[in-house]
């Protein structure tokens, strides 16, 4: 459904400081594969190139190099209005659904948006037949269609994203931190909704998100993303059983406790490793097994999907 | 001790004064961690703000009830002597790491300024004080941060100097409304312990509000739930978290992505939160309620559920008790 191999992109610096400045890195080597029905997490820190990972393959972003695959068709080089007609295939729910829908115009025709371009021979009526269907899968009944975005609370248009998502049909959802600006209740109502929806389309979820707890919930496969580059990746399960990868198994280190009974002493560490260094491993000034051997890695991952000489044992 | 009686507020909207807290009552106590938790919309960050009286100017207004500190009245206080309470004795830490300093001035000249403001040292003094305070919150080099501007630094490195501001002038009492949430994990977890070792070695009141029961369990002793402007649960956090009583709290523990078993679908709450204005008569939590029947419909005490410490506003918690641990 949805293939990018060796996909990097490579920010140019720009502007007034273009001759001062260094060109950014900000996706390197990332390579996956995702099947219908299927959802590939991809998690990581802000600024770990997660988000310019899915505009990538999305093609809303030009790859400084590598392939983007949807379904069978080699999409990186195409352009115009080849391109244009295959966007049906991979649509995306952003995060924010307060900023993503136009205050000034009313909700079916945020939604029907997506037809007027992908079937534009369709009668007026029968495009709000269409809404009005997609709102239904989508949890709303269709007497909030020419109310505006402001009527609706964050869930509620949370689900009208997802409708226009889905009104052109696609094949590929990019879901990009789709519950982290919604209360937690509300979060359950669209986690499950979300894989309703899967279930009954086959849909393929790239589901990006920096919420572990989110993501074992919802992930078959992940993918763990340091500094433009995946770390580790592999089954969900056996990542989050076993993760090998250094920088994993400090992510899930941090996540939150479930119950005060599971308290521990955490020492404070100060400073310790905010950065991350220019060659070999980019984890290293936060990793504490890194030796000099680090700075000459070149990232490969190994054949159980982890970038690391030093993978921690199972 | 900080305590919060049967407070009320009222919100502008529309024009209009629509009460959006309803007769909260908490306590703060110098060496405890209380945790004030609920969704968006519940009341929380009001509730705190009115602790250092912010919201004021917004038309946030005082329909009922009064914040004694130590005893005195908040709302008795002339402006001067708000202005020295007011990160002098009781601080607050902001989510927005990013909004909460000014761009244009250096970190050196904001920490210096509040310090200034509270204890009587020159510029020199200050400037020390101001270091020893970095490094207290784990910036070793102090020196350098406070040469620099915002931008320079990273969220996780702002909100400690937010906190070290925070604790420049030995408040007695620190809220921190949602102090992690904008930050990644691996760096909450460092600012969760920085703030719990500060609390300790300076046995300070810290009050939490948050939405995230993670962050309950890891830093609360006590715990107080809000829903629609009310505390409906109140208590300490074992207790909270292995016998949740009132079914709203349950409802929301149990929505929890944590919770969940592998590949089943999450429980949710029906329905959504009632905006201030209209809130049911009796119980706010009624509407979405499993349990719920006529006698919901009376108003009900904040503790008509009571057990040691531990209580709930619902007359119905010992037949919540007994549709099961689920």
């Amino acid at each position: 459904m949805l293939e990018v191999r060796d996909l990097g992109k490579t920010f140019a610096a720009g502007g007034m400081f273009r001759a001062i400045g260094k060109d950014t890195r900000a996706v390197d080597a990332v390579s996956f594969k995702l099947d219908a029905g299927e959802t590939l997490a991809i998690v990581g820190e802000s600024g770990s190139g997660k988000s310019t990972t899915a505009r990538l393959a999305m093609r809303l972003l030009e790859a400084s190099e590598g392939h983007i695959f949807w379904g069978d068709e080699n999409v990186s080089t195409m352009a115009g209005s080849a391109l244009r007609s295959r966007r049906s295939h991979i649509q995306m729910v952003f995060q924010d659904p307060f900023a993503s829908l136009n205050p000034r115009m009313k909700i079916w025709e945020s939604v029907a948006e997506g037809l007027r371009v992908h079937q534009p021979e369709m009668s007026h009526s029968q495009r709000r037949q269409k809404v009005a269907d997609t709102l239904a899968l989508c949890g709303l009944d269709d007497s909030g269609m020419d109310r505006y975005p402001h009527q609706f609370s964050g869930g509620q248009r949370q689900r009208i994203g997802i409708a226009r998502a889905l009104i052109v049909e696609p094949k590929v959802l990019v879901l990009d931190e789709p519950v982290s600006a919604l209360d937690v209740s509300v979060q359950a109502q669209i986690l499950n909704l979300m894989k309703e929806i899967q279930l009954a389309k086959g849909l393929a979820y790239l589901f990006i998100s920096h919420d572990l707890s989110v993501i074992r919930h919802v992930a078959d496969q992940i993918a763990v993303m340091f500094a433009g580059r995946i770390v580790e990746q592999g089954e969900a399960a056996t990542v989050f059983a076993h993760p090998r990868h250094p920088y994993t198994r400090a992510l899930l280190d941090a996540r939150p406790i479930d119950h005060p009974g599971e308290r521990v002493d955490v020492a404070v560490n100060g400073d310790i490793g905010e950065g991350m260094a220019d060659s070999g491993c980019a984890y290293q000034p936060r990793c504490p097994f890194a030796s000099d051997a680090c700075a000459g890695f070149d990232g490969q991952l190994d054949e159980q999907g982890c970038a690391c000489l030093y993978p921690l044992a199972k | 001790m900080l305590e919060i009686r049967n407070l009320s507020l009222s919100v502008p909207i529309e024009g209009q004064p629509v009460e959006a807290v309803s007769g909260v009552s908490i306590t703060l106590e110098a060496g405890r961690v209380l945790g004030l938790v609920g969704e968006s919309g519940c009341g929380k960050s009001l509730t705190a703000q009115a602790m250092l009286r912010l919201g004021e100017h917004q038309g946030v207004d005082r329909t009922s009830g009064d914040i004694l500190l130590d005893g005195q009245s908040i709302f008795a206080m002339d402006d001067e002597t708000l202005r020295k309470m007011r990160g002098g004795k009781m601080s607050m830490v902001f989510q927005e790491p990013m909004t909460a300093l000014n761009p244009v001035f250096t970190i050196g000249s904001q920490i210096c300024e509040v310090i200034q403001l509270h204890l009587k040292l020159d510029k020199k003094q200050a400037h020390a004080r101001a270091v020893e305070l970095l490094q207290d919150v784990g910036l070793q080099d102090a020196e350098q941060v406070l040469k620099q501007y915002p931008d320079a630094l990273s969220g996780g490195m702002r909100q400690r100097v937010l906190i070290a501001m925070a604790m420049s002038a030995d408040s007695d009492y620190i809220i921190a409304d949602e102090p992690t949430t904008a930050l990644d994990v691996s760096v909450q977890k460092r600012i969760i312990a920085l703030l719990l070792g500060l609390q300790k070695k300076r046995n300070l009141g810290l009050l939490l509000v948050t939405h995230d029961f993670g962050l309950v369990a890891e830093m609360c002793d006590d715990v107080a739930v809000m829903y629609a402007g009310q505390i409906v649960e109140s208590g300490p956090v074992e207790d909270i978290f292995e016998h949740p009583a009132h079914p709203y709290t349950r409802a929301l523990m149990a929505c929890r992505p944590e919770v969940a078993e592998a590949g089943q679908s999450l429980a949710v709450i029906p329905g959504q939160v009632p905006s201030p204005g209209q809130w049911p008569t009796g119980c706010h939590f009624a509407l979405r309620c499993p349990l719920a029947d006529q006698a919901c419909e009376a108003a009900i005490a904040v503790d008509a559920w009571e057990n040691g410490k531990h209580r709930a506003r619902c007359i119905h918690v010992e037949s919540a008790a007994g549709a099961g641990k689920t």
